[in-house]
């Protein structure tokens, strides 16, 4: 977990992540018609391991495995003239996104930024039927117009405020909402 | 980290050089599918001069720049106004005065792109400089080593040829050693600076001893137009005793790793049947190049409002 961060409550436990993505694999096939000409593509970090448990679920739904890729998007991002981001991680994407609908996960859905850079990773691979979007958490506080189609759970927040996703392999498996440690300390 | 300037490996440390190598990894990503440009340097614009003849390096950084999205100008001293008189510093405060952001320089001169950095005000980078250095040559080479071999430490490195006239062997030998290479250099003793020795390599008049147990081989091109005076007798006796074919590549180990920086002189330092062999990653190289100066751009361009911001 990050360093300095107070944590002030729990929004999801580990049953809590586990029914919201049950429920967003339900409303993806749902809207989609099925699982046919679906893909779904995590941002990376953290949203590929959302994609992945996502998979996972439609597979036990519907029979059916789509394909999973992960997007890394630092060379989209809006704030390279403030900072030269060096932590890249593959991107993989071993199909073709063209003619599929692609369903774009992430854990936070914030100023809709990595939203806006992930779209673009994804046009530049093909041209998909449809791009979607399905987050964990909805915080609000949106600088572009994106809306998420599948939300787990919204969580108003300040903007003094985090979210804390505690999802890797080893960890709790736990959401929080923490408060940013001051400047300096 | 991202740094100002790239002139020399000597100077750049070892973390940055790993940073480099990582970051390439992902731009060679980028080069390899459909669309193989990422928005990132939308709207910086770098000037590429080249004051001496260069197809692959000044192909290899406009296309690293196109494929960030930045915005190329190529200037060749024979079209720009330093034929008629210019000093090289008036012409690029001319150029520097059309607001661009980076300047790739290579120049017959050492020491031209350092001179740069202190009287002008965009980044610089060093795309040879004389015998000094040719800094993204000795990054691309080290890339296109772990791409093959996963590591460079702990390997035998041999580079082969026109060690004292090559600026390739001295980006390859501060690269190398830094990042824990053991570098052997191979050559005629007219064509070794003296106490090369003191970078940290050991010297071999012989082939044959110098290709001994090597993991890379790296093969310089003999430099006819930097020679003043005879080096050696005649470029027959230099293919017989330091040309590297089949027989003695034998003398290396097995699965090594066969480079040339290029341009070739098929027949000379290298056999036709070894530049096109399988130990050789020549035409990678060319690849990875693209990507090696794409990572450097991209360290170069970025994180300069830093200081607005804190």
């Amino acid at each position: 977990m990050q360093k300095n961060f107070k944590v002030k409550s729990e929004v999801l436990d580990r049953e809590g992540i586990d029914r919201a993505l049950t429920r967003i694999a339900h409303e993806i096939l749902e809207k989609n018609k099925g699982a046919k000409h679906l893909a779904l593509v995590g941002i990376r970090k953290r949203g590929d391991i959302l994609a992945e448990r996502i998979a996972e679920k439609i597979e036990s739904i519907e029979k059916v495995k789509v394909p999973v890729g992960a997007v890394d998007i630092t060379f989209y991002r809006d704030d390279y003239d403030i900072k030269a981001n060096v932590d890249i991680n593959a991107t993989d994407l071993n199909f073709s996104v063209d003619g599929l609908d692609i369903v774009i996960v992430d854990d936070v859905l914030f100023t809709g930024r990595s939203t806006r850079a992930a779209m673009d990773v994804i046009i530049d691979n093909g041209r998909p039927k449809s791009i979607q979007l399905a987050v964990l958490v909805d915080r609000g506080h949106r600088e572009l117009p994106i809306q998420a189609n599948y939300v787990g759970k919204n969580v108003p927040t300040s903007e003094k405020e985090t979210i804390i996703l505690d999802i890797e392999s080893n960890g709790e498996d736990k959401v929080y909402v923490a408060e940013k440690p001051e400047k300096g300390a | 980290m991202s740094f100002r300037h790239l002139i020399t490996l000597q100077e750049l440390p070892k973390e940055d050089i790993q940073e480099i190598l990582n970051l390439a990894q992902s731009f060679k990503q980028v080069i390899l599918r459909p669309i193989k440009k990422v928005p990132t340097l939308k709207g910086k614009t770098i000037v590429n001069m080249f004051f001496e003849p260069s197809t692959r390096t000044r192909t290899s950084f406009e296309l690293a720049a196109k494929r960030l999205s930045a915005d190329v100008l190529n200037i060749q001293m024979s079209t720009s106004s330093v034929v008629k008189g210019e000093t090289l510093l008036d012409t690029l405060a001319t150029i520097e005065a059309m607001q661009i952001d980076m300047v790739v320089i290579r120049h017959s001169a050492s020491g031209v792109p350092l001179f740069l950095t202190k009287n002008i005000k965009s980044s610089v980078i060093n795309a040879g400089d004389g015998m000094h250095e040719h800094p993204t040559q000795g990054l691309l080479d080290m890339f296109s080593i772990i791409e093959k071999k996963k590591k460079i430490e702990g390997l035998n490195v041999s580079i082969v040829g026109d060690i004292a006239h090559s600026r390739v062997a001295r980006s390859n030998i501060w690269g190398l050693t830094k990042m824990g290479a053991k570098v052997k250099v191979v050559g005629p003793t007219t064509l070794m600076p003296k106490e090369i020795e003191k970078l940290g390599v050991t010297v071999c008049n012989d082939l044959k001893e110098g290709l001994k147990d090597a993991d890379v081989v790296n093969i310089l091109r003999v430099q006819l137009e930097r020679q003043k005076k005879n080096l050696f007798p005649t470029l027959r006796e230099y293919a017989t005793l330091f040309g590297v074919n089949s027989e003695k590549l034998k003398y290396a180990k097995p699965d090594c790793v066969v480079m040339h920086p290029g341009p070739m002189n098929r027949g000379i330092e290298i056999s036709p049947n070894v530049a096109d062999g399988i130990n050789s990653v020549i035409n990678e190289q060319v690849t990875n190049g693209v990507a090696v100066r794409m990572a450097v751009l991209y360290l170069m361009g970025g994180g300069k409002k830093d200081e607005a911001f804190n």
